[in-house]
């Protein structure tokens, strides 16, 4: 490694040092490989964009990159010197700068004490708050913020967070800055004002990996690409005659499925019955004028990325969440919305998108997650009756193939896989006319998703109206037809037979 | 795989094992002190002794009861204390002369049970519509409710104590049932029901699953604001019915009736398992907290030692089961 960063000086006087060089990088989390010898330099004054389906390795490699996790193997240089030691903090925070989505700030402090927040003060025992000011007003001006350093950094906005986070970046002295998702949440306006700053950082030689599910902006900003898949480096080269269609070729390559699951090509749902009927379904902020009708047997995808408002759909049909306006109907019957325990009741089952948030009670037993939807049904007077509670989680473990010693077990001690299974056994505990899952397999080993995969398709076969509601292809190939939801709009409706690389092209918002 | 899987396996019997043991973990420190009492003091062991400890325990097991609903449920209530106070002063006040601090509207006493009672659920409903709908931090609502109610108590009577109450006012406190106090036979009805009831009613069980994670309660189809709501109501129900057999008991209702109890009803819920973080903890451990307690008192009270070291005591025993769970693994840290 020292002869290796001994080299990289020796180089230096004839070619721009790398601002960031990882050269096989590898981490294992388990079994799962999220990272395997992967390369990656970014030259002084250039954007280099990262980009890779979820779970393609990006968020590992950032915290690879960042020093919040040790790579098993590899070694990373910034401007040719070897990195930091793994626990040095402060260290790392000179040589790399990362901006999440979320900006990570203190929010009941001032904006110049966030400002200098990290910078070492140890010198003077006691800060001149005058100079701070001062200072801060004059860095703040100069990346576009015109704020009142006194007010409380809570109060900006997420842009204007981001900015403030650059600023101190800069500030620290960094080469190189990590700008993971940064426009996720920012509005048109506000990706403007990013990019003409992205531009003012590129002509002072700083070195940008820039980050970003929205392929327009890749080929925007960035001059040159890397494509992470399941953990590799699958591309690696400028932007300039980059062909769309070959970066989404890259991002997505081939799709391997359990296809015995998935449904027989064309199958005419027209003469089955409608049973989930959503009409002109609004909510503010989240997603306009969606309509669309699930019928008996039919398996339907919702497609669309983190943010396109997939999940509120999802929500609002469970009665999580209030729609403003629009109808949501079951077998002819009006779902009254904002009513999770009366939707449960009229027949629609909910897998949510996270089991430890919002799925399972943890320190409760396998029978009693599973049964939780159902408790009027076990005992008279709503007493449980122990008999009918274990008969009732057992035909559920059954039927999902739970892997647990007993009903009684506690939740929290089964496998991931198995966890996800009771939550799909909670949905399915009434045997609901209409089943909705957000990302139903996500963080769940193949064994399982294969056995979850074959579970919904059952429960499809049986007469319910199923949606995925999703934005893993996976997940997708498992459906009859799909939907596309993209900036709070249904965009499009793939039929069978439909190639994934269009759907992908068509929820990041790409012409092809 | 089945390697992993004989190790989870195992792995779960111990847990299993350590859980049901949790529950039944205070049974020999209860053996231990009976052991302790008898060598200490001979009187320890008479019938008439033992009364006298499940009678002083009475109260507290209903005001733990109360707290341990709330707690499982997630929340917190410390305005319990209060209640126990200012629920039989209006009760007292109502049917009391003037002369003696009373109202002088000499309510029916029977009325006046049922009016302590209803500023029990008043209280409960005040609670919880600021922290269930208003969604205020129920510490400072309850801590601020605690202070209120208190300084009503001692304005409503001027800070004096209500005496000559009717002695259908201070049945239930007095009466002695089959020569077992009444206190006793209702605190053990409640405390069975109570239990019989978390552990096998569906609501009981909504509480355990509200307080383990409410949003996954909520997508399970359980009203989690109606549920919290009724657990506030019930429990300040039961602080206003805990104050009233206090009250019987005593004759008299004082303006500091209650004051300080709500550290021992922490005590005797921490102690018997109830975990402050919610969903966890069973009744049956929080009695025999409240058992614990009750004896220690006792042997102290019998053994002549000063009244002021029994706190301390407390406070040591509290600090000592807390370290213990830690050390078995009982119980995690707050995550």
């Amino acid at each position: 490694m020292g002869q290796f960063g001994g080299r990289c000086r020796a180089m230096s006087s004839e070619i721009p040092m790398p601002v960031v060089l990882g050269v096989g990088l590898s981490k294992a989390f388990g079994v799962t490989q999220a990272l395997s010898e992967v390369n990656l330099s970014v030259q002084p004054g250039d954007v280099r964009a990262l980009v890779g389906r979820n779970g393609a390795g990006k968020s590992t490699l950032v915290s690879v990159l960042t020093g919040m996790i040790e790579p098993d193997g590899g070694a990373i240089h910034f401007s040719g010197e070897p990195a930091p030691a793994p626990n040095a903090r402060e260290l790392w925070q000179r040589k790399v700068a990362c901006v999440y989505q979320h900006p990570k700030i203190v929010p009941t402090l001032s904006c110049a004490e966030n400002l200098f927040l990290s910078r070492n003060m140890a010198k003077r025992s006691l800060l001149s708050w005058r100079q701070m000011r001062r200072e801060a007003r004059a860095v703040l001006e100069r990346w576009g913020l015109y704020v009142d350093v006194d007010m409380s950094a809570g109060i900006l906005s997420v842009g204007e967070r981001q900015l403030l986070e650059i600023a101190r970046a800069m500030i620290q002295g960094s080469r190189f800055l990590i700008l993971d998702e940064p426009t996720a949440k920012l509005n048109a306006k506000e990706v403007d004002r990013l990019f003409t700053q992205i531009r003012t950082l590129k002509s002072m030689g700083v070195g940008i990996l820039f980050i970003s599910h929205h392929l327009e902006e890749v080929f925007e900003i960035a001059q040159s690409v890397t494509v992470l898949r399941d953990g590799q480096k699958v591309l690696d080269r400028s932007i300039a005659g980059l062909e769309r269609s070959d970066l989404i070729e890259a991002m997505v390559g081939k799709v391997t499925v359990g296809v015995s699951e998935a449904p027989a090509a064309t199958i005419d749902f027209s003469i089955s019955k409608i049973r989930l009927e959503v009409r002109n379904l609004s909510c503010n902020g989240c997603f306009r004028d969606i309509s669309f009708q699930v019928r008996a047997r039919e398996c339907v995808g919702l497609a669309g990325l983190t943010g396109s408002g997939k999940e509120a759909i999802g929500e609002s049909l469970a009665g999580l969440k209030k729609f403003d306006a629009g109808t949501i109907r079951l077998d002819q019957v009006d779902l009254p919305g904002g009513d999770a325990a009366r939707h449960n009741r009229l027949g629609l089952g909910f897998v949510p998108q996270d089991r430890h948030r919002e799925g399972l009670v943890l320190g409760l037993s396998v029978a009693e997650n599973a049964t939780m939807t159902i408790t009027d049904k076990l005992g008279s007077f709503g007493f449980i009756n122990p008999r009918t509670l274990e008969s009732e989680s057992m035909r559920l473990i059954d039927r999902l193939a739970i892997k647990t010693p007993g009903p009684g077990q506690t939740v929290s001690s089964l496998s991931g896989g198995n966890q996800q299974k009771v939550v799909l056994a909670r949905a399915l505990a009434r045997d609901p006319k209409a089943l909705v899952l957000i990302n139903p397999t996500s963080g769940v080993d193949v064994a399982s998703k294969a056995a979850l995969f074959s579970s919904i398709r059952d429960v499809a076969s049986r007469g319910a109206a199923v949606l995925v509601i999703s934005d893993e292809l996976e997940e997708l190939s498992l459906c009859d037809r799909v939907l596309v939801i993209r900036s709070h709009r249904l965009t499009r409706e793939f039929l069978p037979p439909f190639a994934e690389h269009d759907i992908v092209a068509e929820m990041e918002g790409v012409a092809v | 795989m089945s390697e992993s899987a004989m190790h989870v396996g195992s792995n779960h019997l111990l847990k299993g094992l350590r859980l049901r043991l949790s529950a039944f973990a205070l049974v020999p420190v209860l053996g231990l002190l009976i052991l302790i009492g008898a060598w200490a003091n001979e009187a320890f062991l008479l019938p008439a002794n033992w009364l006298n400890i499940l009678q002083q325990s009475s109260i507290l097991a209903l005001l733990v009861l109360a707290e341990s609903l709330v707690l499982i449920s997630g929340k917190f209530d410390l305005s319990l204390e209060s209640t126990v106070g200012l629920a039989p002063m209006i009760g007292g006040w109502l049917v009391s002369a003037a002369a003696i601090g009373g109202s002088g509207l000499a309510l029916n006493p029977y009325l006046a049970v049922v009016a302590t009672l209803i500023v029990g659920v008043i209280i409960g409903i005040f609670n919880g519509f600021l922290i269930v709908r208003l969604k205020l931090n129920a510490f400072i609502v309850t801590l601020s409710m605690l202070i209120l109610l208190r300084g009503v108590t001692l304005g409503l009577a001027s800070g004096k104590t209500l005496y000559d109450l009717p002695p259908e006012f201070t049945y239930l406190g007095s009466a002695v049932w089959l020569g077992i106090p009444a206190s006793i036979w209702i605190c053990a009805w409640f405390f069975g029901f109570g239990w019989f009831f978390m552990r096998y009613h569906r609501y009981g069980r909504a509480i355990y699953a509200i307080g383990g994670n409410p949003e996954a309660a909520r997508a399970a189809g359980i009203r989690v604001e109606r549920v919290s709501f009724a657990v506030f109501i019930v429990a300040s129900l039961l602080a206003s019915l805990a104050g009233l057999l206090l009250s019987g008991r005593l004759g008299a209702v004082t303006a500091q009736q209650g004051s300080n109890l709500i550290f021992t009803t922490f005590a005797a819920a921490v102690i018997g398992g109830i975990s402050l973080n919610g969903g966890k903890g069973s009744l049956a451990g929080a009695l025999a907290g409240v058992l614990l307690l009750g004896i220690v008192t006792n042997i102290l009270t019998l053994s002549q030692i000063a009244s002021f070291w029994i706190d301390a005591t407390f406070g040591a025993i509290i600090l000592i089961a807390q370290t213990f769970a830690r050390v078995t693994g009982g119980e995690r840290s707050q995550e």
